[in-house]
């Protein structure tokens, strides 16, 4: 899987995105969390189109929403995306070194996210309300409670062989 | 105001007798937690374990039937999957998919309890059965929590069997704004999102820029790394969330409402979106609600990720499409806020609080509480506490009864050594504060806030240096970068910490530390970067001493700072069976089996993997 984040996108899914939540400024936020579900990143040629499809908007201005907001992401992410909760409940108790583990077994270099395989990315979230549970990872949606370096590795090794069956 | 009293097409007392009767007829209700805590448990195969086994239970005289009731979160996450059957007076907890048969065959059908699932008092060591008497329960009185955990929220007639729209029915039939308004003053309700103004002067000071159009805003981005309480009103109870904006809508004289929900969670999203459907059908909100004439209309805006939105001016930036980006007051919103009408803006949890005021009165709400605050407010109890959860309890009530009382003290019966309150704009607070009563203004004098109410209990094996650092490390991260003293000042004062907790720090950093967090406090435009310093300064004040042994003696008086601290291996313990070679991520420890490892220190990367892996205990921090 590529990791280059310009590339051929389709323009009609982009169309049929704004046509379906309404091209006024106002829902700008809600038209590029669409593309990114689409895309599972927002392309740069997506953030050109959508400013100067909508009135009262540019291409910069796109940018800059969309580059304010940690939801949204400029590179692809991996096919897991693996959210690593880093609140103060799951900080107390102990969700840096399941984050370490997580970084290190892919091998992320600082300021990547994306395992190269395309496979995983992971990311620190602040809070997911899961609290009572600390530590969290949520994979894909999915929550996996009370982490721990040995529990998180017995995750990702299920995963890995899933896709390995393929 | 000359008002008359209006004539409604709904009756909603009619309304509730029919919703309590149709679930009189669904016979033995079996609640179990669907709240995202319990999700993660496994309460969804729970429930389908229940719906597979209950069909055929031909059980109990007055119970023909059995169903089962997925419902809000019930706050007792920890001990998650919880069961409650209301009509046995019953709570199990931690219940899992194979427990289900046990439960159906020996409580429903033959009447014997299933012990092994009760909660066990850790005080006691005995059985708990009833709700009530568990200690997380017995010492909280819950009313914006009340539903949450009893109903099920896709369900809009669990909701109104509960009461729900017999307030917003009240003011419509009476008819008075005025009075409303005055209703909600005279309760003294406080904003429950942090800053605890005054709702009903809030009110009144959009209510006299009435006449136009204007806009209730829910404040429903709860972005406090540790609060989860309005993400429960939101799973648990949608309907009363939506009932306190109407009333707050009919109040003000604003026909269009919008409520802000963090990205973060998709269940309070879906949840809301049915609710707001189901309310729309039944004629409690959309157009001439109840034949009242009154219009109101809510929708939902999905946050992206800013915790700065959780401020107002930023909040309304965002919903506008913007960039969440606050701006200076005055103008207030109450005078000119989303897209430019006058806007009131409330958080969730001190909507869900007026349904309650409406119907019971003022005065009954204003009964719990403390001269200033009054009212229950709730605070999520987490970190190093045995029960771990939501709870609510009335304003007042001291930090020893809610951490040793409903948290059941501390874990592993280790030593309290502070609790962190209100999230990053909030403080630490020691021992010594345990028994002061909770509320707004005893809070502020102490040094900290009630904030959002999140509550991190932490033990003598957390470092307060690098607590400090971890908030600074998330309001840096947080800030807009709009006003420089919030964008460098937090920026700086995270250099420093992070150069203490290395160990290098020098004793004037302290001091540049304190000239730095006040500069930001009072310099910054919005509320993130005016409480940033807070928990920085309020452990420089409490945890001093600890400052200054990770800067004058080089060492983490918690052992958690991993730059102060070394692994090594106990030659005599070591066994050489491998198991920390293989398990260290960075191939630190070198040795040959069956002769005692050595870690390569400049390797180390101090993770503690190995520790943990070590089935002889051969390995230890110095």
């Amino acid at each position: 899987m590529s990791t280059d984040t310009s590339c051929a996108i389709n323009y009609k899914k982009v169309d049929d995105i704004i046509a379906s939540i309404g091209a006024k400024k106002q829902n700008l936020i809600a038209i590029l969390q669409k593309v990114q579900e689409e895309f599972r990143f927002l392309p740069q040629e997506a953030i050109a189109y959508i400013g100067t499809k909508i009135d009262g908007l540019s291409p910069a201005e796109v940018y800059g929403v969309a580059t304010f907001y940690a939801q949204f992401s400029l590179e692809p992410k991996g096919k897991y995306e693996i959210k690593c909760c880093d609140g103060t409940a799951c900080h107390v108790r102990g969700s840096m070194p399941v984050y370490t583990y997580l970084t290190q077994r892919f091998n992320l270099e600082e300021g990547k996210f994306t395992s190269k395989d395309g496979l995983f990315s992971v990311e620190t979230v602040s809070c997911l309300g899961a609290c009572g549970l600390a530590p969290v990872v949520v994979i894909n949606g999915k929550v996996y409670p009370q982490m721990t370096t040995d529990a998180i590795k017995i995750v990702i090794d299920t995963l890995v062989a899933k896709e390995q069956e393929g | 105001m000359e008002t008359e009293v209006k004539k409604l097409n709904i009756d909603i007392n009619e309304e509730e007798k029919k919703a309590r009767e149709l679930i009189n007829k669904q016979g033995l209700r079996v609640l179990v937690c669907n709240g995202t805590g319990c999700i993660a448990n496994g309460s969804n195969e729970v429930i389908e374990k229940f719906k597979e086994l209950g069909a055929d239970v031909g059980i109990l005289e007055e119970n023909k039937k059995m169903v089962t009731v997925p419902t809000g979160c019930h706050g007792f996450c920890e001990q998650g999957v919880l069961v409650i059957i209301p009509d046995f007076d019953i709570t199990y907890v931690k219940v899992k998919p194979d427990d289900v048969e046990e439960i159906i065959n020996s409580h429903i059908k033959d009447g014997k309890p299933v012990e092994r699932l009760l909660y066990t008092d850790p005080k006691t060591n005995l059985h708990v059965y009833k709700n009530e008497e568990i200690n997380f329960y017995a010492k909280q009185s819950r009313t914006s929590l009340k539903n949450c955990g009893e109903i099920n929220a896709e369900c809009i007639d669990e909701a109104i069997a509960k009461g729900a729209y017999r307030a917003l029915s009240k003011v419509l039939e009476q008819n008075n704004p005025e009075a409303v308004i005055e209703e909600i003053e005279k309760s003294g309700l406080r904003g429950r999102g942090g800053g605890g103004f005054p709702t009903g002067r809030k009110w009144r000071f959009t209510a006299a820029n009435r006449g136009g159009k204007s806009y209730v805003v829910c404040n429903g981005d709860e972005g406090d790394p540790g609060a989860f309480m309005d993400r429960s009103v939101m799973e648990g109870d949608p309907h009363k969330l939506l009932e306190g904006m109407a009333i707050a809508g009919f109040a003000i004289g604003a026909d269009e409402a919008y409520i802000y929900v963090r990205a973060e969670y998709p269940l309070a999203i879906k949840r809301l979106r049915i609710a707001i459907k189901q309310a729309e059908e039944r004629g409690f909100l959309g157009k001439n609600i109840m034949g009242s004439g009154f219009n109101f209309e809510i929708h939902i805006k999905e946050g992206a990720g800013a915790f700065v939105c959780g401020e107002e001016t930023a909040l309304m930036a965002s919903i506008e499409g913007e960039r969440g980006m606050p701006r200076p007051k005055p103008p207030f919103p109450a005078n000119c806020g989303l897209f430019g009408r006058p806007t009131l803006i409330n958080n969730v949890e001190t909507l869900a609080n007026v349904p309650v005021i409406i119907d019971k009165g003022a005065q009954w709400f204003s009964s719990f509480g403390t001269e200033k605050s009054k009212g229950t407010k709730t605070f999520a109890l987490t970190g190093e506490v045995n029960n771990t959860g939501l709870i609510e309890v009335p304003m007042g009530t001291t930090l020893r009864e809610i951490i040793f009382d409903i948290g059941g003290g501390i874990r592993n019966g280790k030593k309290f050594k502070a609790v962190q309150i209100g999230g990053p704009s909030g403080g630490c607070l020691t021992e010594e504060h345990l028994d002061i009563p909770m509320d707004y203004d005893n809070l502020i004098k102490a040094g900290a806030m009630v904030g959002s109410g999140g509550l991190v209990v932490m033990n003598e094996d957390t470092c307060i240096v690098e607590v400090a650092r971890f908030f600074m490390h998330f309001t840096q991260n947080e800030s807009c970068g709009k006003c420089v003293p919030c964008r460098e000042g937090t920026k700086n004062m995270l250099k420093i910490l992070e150069k203490i907790v290395r160990g290098d720090g020098e004793m004037k950093d302290l001091d540049t530390l304190e000239e730095l967090a006040l500069a930001v406090k009072e310099g910054s435009l919005c509320g993130l970067g005016k409480t940033a310093p807070n928990p920085v300064l309020s452990t420089l004040k409490y945890f001093r001493d600890e400052y200054i042994a990770h800067i004058k003696d080089k060492k983490c008086p918690a052992g958690v700072c991993s730059a102060l601290k070394t692994y090594k291996i106990n030659e005599e313990l070591c066994k050489g069976c491998t198991k920390c070679a293989r398990n260290c991520p960075v191939g630190a420890i070198e040795g040959t089996v069956k002769n005692p490892h050595k870690i390569v220190q400049a390797k180390c990367i101090k993770c503690g993997a190995c520790i943990a892996s070590c089935p002889f205990k051969a390995i230890s921090l110095v």
